[in-house]
């Protein structure tokens, strides 16, 4: 019985160490460039996820003071999400530019035909 | 549950081939993302996830996938080195989690820290009534403005590689002529 509750109190870090690894597994083992860059981006969003999980409190409110309500999930993990989202979508466009030329200069984004080219050249 | 839903979208991302596919399913990812963190309290979190994840990047993608023109294909790869590094990484975390408070408790360790500050302080001394807001700009604006740098220093590098990509088409042609 501890056990099962225990996965139950855990579950939503279980689940958001799922996307992670999921993201990782494509950032790895895919060679398509775009399909890597969204892996990047689920491992990222999933971060979030994991930083904003703590903060909430069950029965609590969002973080906006208002004399109705006296318990707020904690403010200080959304304020370093916001920060990171912004940076996370400026990451990426700054690969998906690099892409781009990488596609200008050898023709393909799959990895493997880069590195073929590479070695012929 | 709505992690669930987000854990299935996850996995069809994986296993999905066409990039238009893919792009268009993590458009629907973003906006779950943003549901769950609705329902975790971050109300601006998940307002900026909706507009940034779902809006912004899939728009980019979309520009990227207009200009390479790309398709994924089935690779003959072995996928068994990554996978199993993605298990071993997997199992490791979720082994760490389990020294985690459990979700929602209200006397768990970071509550105890600076959040109660903000949130007894925030309107005597800054006038906002959204501590997210308040935090945000007033008492971490040097995080503020160090991101602001970032973006324009990502922005500047797409820029430049984006021009020198229409420069050096411009050049070729010339030369062709």
């Amino acid at each position: 019985m501890g056990a099962v509750q225990n996965f139950f109190d855990h579950y939503n870090y279980i689940a958001t160490i799922v996307l992670m690894v999921a993201g990782l597994y494509i950032v790895i083992a895919r060679g398509n460039m775009i399909k890597k860059l969204i892996g990047l981006m689920l491992f990222q969003t999933s971060v979030y996820l994991l930083y904003i999980a703590p903060g909430k409190i069950i029965g609590g409110t969002p973080p906006v003071l208002d004399p109705n309500f006296t318990v707020y999930s904690n403010p200080l993990p959304h304020v370093l999400i916001l920060t990171a989202i912004v940076v996370g979508v400026a990451t990426i466009a700054l690969g998906l530019a690099i892409v781009s030329r990488i596609h200008e200069a050898y023709g393909t984004i799959e990895e493997d035909e880069i590195f073929a080219r590479e070695e012929q050249e | 549950m709505l992690l669930t839903l987000l854990v299935i979208v996850t996995i069809a991302i994986v296993r999905m081939r066409s990039l238009f596919g893919v792009i268009a399913l993590s458009g629907v990812y973003s906006f779950l993302m943003a549901s769950v963190l609705m329902v975790y309290d971050a109300v601006d979190v998940a307002m900026t996830e909706a507009a940034v994840g779902a809006g912004v990047s899939t728009v980019l993608l979309l520009a990227a996938l207009h200009l390479t023109k790309a398709r994924e294909y089935p690779q003959p790869r072995p996928a068994a080195i990554p996978l199993l590094v993605a298990v071993v990484v997997g199992v490791a975390l979720i082994w760490a989690t389990y020294d985690l408070p459990a979700f929602g408790i209200a006397d768990a360790p970071i509550h105890k820290h600076v959040a109660p500050h903000y949130l007894q302080n925030a309107i005597q001394e800054t006038l906002v009534g959204n501590v997210v807001s308040a935090v945000l700009a007033d008492y971490r604006g040097f995080d503020t403005f160090g991101e602001v740098i970032v973006v324009f220093t990502a922005g500047i590098g797409v820029m430049l590689l984006l021009k020198g990509r229409r420069q050096g088409r411009d050049g070729r042609e010339g030369d062709a002529r």
